[in-house]
């Protein structure tokens, strides 16, 4: 009885095909894939505090998939120009500025281009629209290993860079004076979250993209205290994140970025409430132990 | 001269009543995002101004979805989003995060629903992309109240609004309820993105809030000044914008006209652009590292 | 107090520097020359110069015009024979950073790719926490320090590559007295124990009265240097300001009096901490 009944859940849950369709597969590795990439870069973006970009980046991308789609080219090309373009644009023009003000002229003047974009395409441009919510179907075969190549790239740089930016992100005046240059990792940061951006768009969606860059990192912080730790923490959950997406978005037919979405708040939610009970629970243990 | 008169003022362009509403209706929006803007780029809070237009776009999303109004959608929406971000996140990095993740529950409510839309009605474009020559007539009277509600609070904020956000230690020893009056500014703000957004899609309100604003801060330090500036430069965009898109109808590569959300998004940054030319202005003798050293930030 | 510094070395020479920004001139013609082991407090009202003439020193901001040497050679950015503290950190409370991941960065921060760890590094940061007395904090997530502590653990991360000079920027003035008064305790100790020589900088002279060997006094871009009781002089520093100035002393305090308003209140401010009984200034 309990068996059968497990049974149907299981079926439920997994549905026939989810792991043996071709699509599918594809879906699995590249979200992984996108999920490591964006649980470290997102990292320093909570640090840096940089989830205004990272919810820039990928609708100013958007706009490039619109043109690409109106030019009958590859859509994932103009995504990443104009990602990784936005990215440069916003670093080049930050300085002597207001950050969040250029990245939202930026943003908007991204999206307006899309908007012209859109009007040209004489049909409904659904090519473009499907990269707003994102889809499982979102990549195939060859765009697999272009996304894992992509995904090396920004890890690589992550890595290379990983002590200078840590350091100018925590405390930039001294890393000035050793002879750390502010400007250059700050774009070369920001072009890092386009890369992760142009790869992520197509199965999380232009929408809600930067939630994987912004809401595991956030919550691996209350979590453990330690940098390393903290990315480790951020990627497992971003990857629980996606796998959850991908799977109840091949059950219903719904957008992959809401179902991501959603687990990212939960998972959030989660981490922080726990670590406020930890800290309460703590308090109170040594107030206990000074009486 | 009727020629060149012609050639900037396609025929028709002040006869067409869907252009006299988007010209008044972009007018209202202009100047009171300007206003707004002033000190919503002085406070650091373009982020939480622009989420708040995402969220309103998903409330609209949702009230079309059930049947309703887009108006009210918007409003509440970002309303509701101006409040939880206020509520959640008091220091500036804290914000950041607070408002990426109230951004990202209610964006993937609203995808949710702008996918069903797409489904029906097709609504994505709308609403993220707005037209001010689509909008409703019978409701310029009620925007335009709204507007001049929000302006007319605005002014009895005036003071106190000034002091918390050039220096909010200060205000708070003189006995400025700083986190009250930072809270109805949040909830002015989220009147008046909802407004825009409505009015112009969430793309167009994030640039006409922020735009001028930033510009009219760059060329001069007097707030006095900054922010007829703001709401003077805010319309001539939204006005070139919409004689440009009427102009467009007889441009190539189609001869269907281009969108006004681009012309204007263009302006804007061209606007910032060259207020960046001037040198930047002195704030109350604020001195160069003390600037530099907030924009850092 | 006027302790023997070695005089032969030079440490640090300031040659007629000048830096102008457009029109306005923030330093004008500064002559400078530092010993080893020397502490000299860097003392002047706001928007005397001091951020700049930091920046000139730490080859950040090269001078419109004159030279800085750094122990003989033409200063240069991202030296090692500098520390540099700066004024505070801004963190989240949640900032995932411990007390030696913050430390650690003085050592090797400013290069590529991943630290190495190993014992050697290990035992670098624990003997750099060691002389700050922070050795218990080194678990601690940094954001949930207070000022006091913070500002320990910047020194210590200053001192990591082991520096001949110390440069602090202004490390006093969001700390209360008690913990101002731990931190020039500290900086005088590293300063004797090392043979580092430390320029702090300070709105207020008061918290170093008793360890300054010599004072650097900056207005207007112009500075005087010499022993606090030559320097901190009423003509002195009128002749520095450009108005009459009066220094009074009271009960081992010094005050430095203006005819300006906007000076009076500057010195306001920046003695609130450090004056007690409310020494009357207006």
């Amino acid at each position: 009885m309990m068996g059968t009944w497990l049974g149907e859940m299981a079926t439920a849950v997994f549905s026939p095909g989810m792991f043996s369709f071709s699509f599918m597969q594809n879906a699995w590795l590249s979200g992984t894939i996108i999920a490591i990439v964006c649980g470290t870069a997102g990292f320093f973006a909570m640090l840096r505090g940089s989830a205004f970009a990272a919810h820039a980046l990928p609708k100013i991308g958007f706009a490039g998939a619109a043109g690409a789609v109106w030019l009958n080219a590859n859509p994932l090309l103009g995504l990443s120009l104009f990602s990784i373009g936005g990215a440069l644009g916003i670093g080049w023009l930050g300085k002597g500025a207001r950050r969040d003000v250029v990245i939202g002229l930026v943003l908007a003047f991204g999206l307006g281009t899309g908007a012209l974009f859109l009007s040209f395409n004489n049909e409904y441009a659904a090519g473009a629209i499907s990269l707003l919510f994102g889809q499982i179907v979102g990549v195939s075969q060859s765009e697999v290993v272009d996304t894992a190549l992509l995904a090396l790239l920004s890890m690589a740089m992550l890595a290379f860079l990983y002590r200078p930016l840590l350091f100018a992100t925590i405390s930039p005046e001294s890393a000035e004076a050793r002879g750390v240059s502010l400007r250059m990792l700050d774009i070369l940061f920001l072009v890092i979250i386009g890369v992760a951006t142009a790869i992520t768009v197509p199965i999380v969606g232009a929408l809600l993209s930067f939630s994987l860059l912004v809401g595991p990192a956030a919550a691996a912080s209350h979590l453990t205290h330690r940098p390393g730790r903290a990315i480790a923490v951020s990627v497992i959950l971003s990857v629980l994140s996606l796998w959850v997406g991908i799977a109840l978005a091949y059950d219903t037919g719904w957008p992959v970025g809401f179902f991501v979405a959603s687990v990212v708040v939960l998972v959030y939610a989660m981490a922080r409430t726990g670590a406020t009970l930890a800290d309460r629970r703590q308090r109170a243990k040594s107030v206990v132990a000074t009486d | 001269m009727t020629g060149i008169w012609n050639a900037i003022f396609a025929a028709g362009f002040f006869a067409n009543p869907e252009v006299q509403n988007a010209l008044w209706l972009g007018g209202v929006i202009a100047v009171v995002s300007g206003c707004i803007g002033v000190f919503t780029v002085l406070r650091g809070q373009s982020f939480a101004g622009h989420a708040m237009s995402d969220m309103g776009a998903a409330g609209a999303a949702g009230a079309l979805l059930a049947g309703g109004t887009a108006v009210a959608g918007f409003l509440s929406f970002s309303v509701v989003a101006g409040v939880s971000v206020d509520l959640l996140g008091v220091r500036p990095r804290d914000r950041d995060v607070a408002t990426g993740l109230v951004l990202t529950a209610v964006l993937g409510l609203g995808s949710l629903f702008l996918f069903f839309d797409t489904r029906t009605v097709g609504a994505p474009e709308i609403i993220l992309f707005g037209s001010l020559f689509t909008s409703d007539p019978g409701l310029t009277p009620w925007l335009s109240a709204l507007g001049a509600a929000v302006l007319l609070a605005l002014a009895i904020l005036f003071r106190p609004l000034v002091f918390i956000s050039l220096s909010p230690d200060t205000a708070l020893a003189r006995g400025v309820p700083v986190r009250a009056v930072g809270f109805a500014f949040m909830l002015l703000l989220a009147l008046a993105v909802g407004e825009s957004s409505l009015v112009v899609g969430s793309l167009l309100s994030t640039s006409l809030l922020i735009g001028p604003a930033s510009a009219a801060l760059r060329v001069t330090a007097r707030l006095r000044h900054a922010i007829p500036l703001a709401a003077g430069l805010g319309l001539l965009g939204t006005w070139l914008g919409i004689l440009l898109a009427y102009d467009s109808f007889y441009w190539p590569p189609y001869g269907r006209g281009w969108p006004v959300s681009f012309f204007i998004t263009g302006i804007v940054l061209a606007i910032h652009l060259l207020s960046r030319l001037c040198p930047p202005a002195d704030r109350h003798g604020s001195t160069r590292a003390e600037r530099t050293a907030k924009r850092g930030v | 107090m006027t302790t023997t510094w070695d005089a032969r070395e030079e440490i640090l020479a300031l040659q007629k520097v000048s830096v102008h920004f457009g029109q306005r001139t923030v330093l004008s013609e500064i002559d400078l020359s530092i010993g080893g082991g020397e502490f000299i407090g860097l003392i002047g009202p706001n928007g005397a110069g001091k951020s700049t003439l930091l920046k000139v020193l730490l080859g950040l901001l090269p001078p419109s015009s004159g030279s800085v040497h750094v122990l003989g050679r033409a200063v240069r950015r991202g030296s090692a024979v500098i520390g540099y503290v700066p004024q505070k950190i801004h963190l989240d409370p949640g900032t995932p950073l411990t007390g030696r991941d913050l430390v650690g960065l003085g050592l090797d921060g400013h290069r590529f790719g991943f630290a190495i760890g190993g014992r050697h590094r290990r035992e670098r940061i624990d003997d750099a926490l060691r002389s700050v007395d922070a050795t218990h904090l080194a678990q601690s997530p940094v954001g949930r320090l207070s000022g006091g502590e913070q500002q320990r653990l910047l020194i210590a991360q200053a001192l990591l590559t082991e520096p001949k000079i110390l440069l602090l920027d202004e490390p006093l003035s969001n700390l209360d007295i008690k913990s101002a008064r731990e931190v020039v305790r500290l900086v005088a100790r590293i300063s004797r124990e090392r043979g580092v020589t430390v320029m702090l900088v300070a709105h207020d002279m008061n918290p170093l009265l008793d360890v300054m060997d010599r004072i650097v006094y900056l207005a207007h871009g112009h500075a005087v240097i010499g022993p606090v009781d030559a320097v901190v002089q009423s003509d002195v520093l009128s002749g520095l300001y450009g108005y009459p100035v009066e220094v009074l002393r009271t009960r081992n305090r010094i005050l430095v009096v203006g005819g300006q308003d906007t000076e009076l209140e500057d010195w306001n401010l920046a003695g609130e901490e450090h004056c007690d009984g409310g020494v009357a200034v207006s």
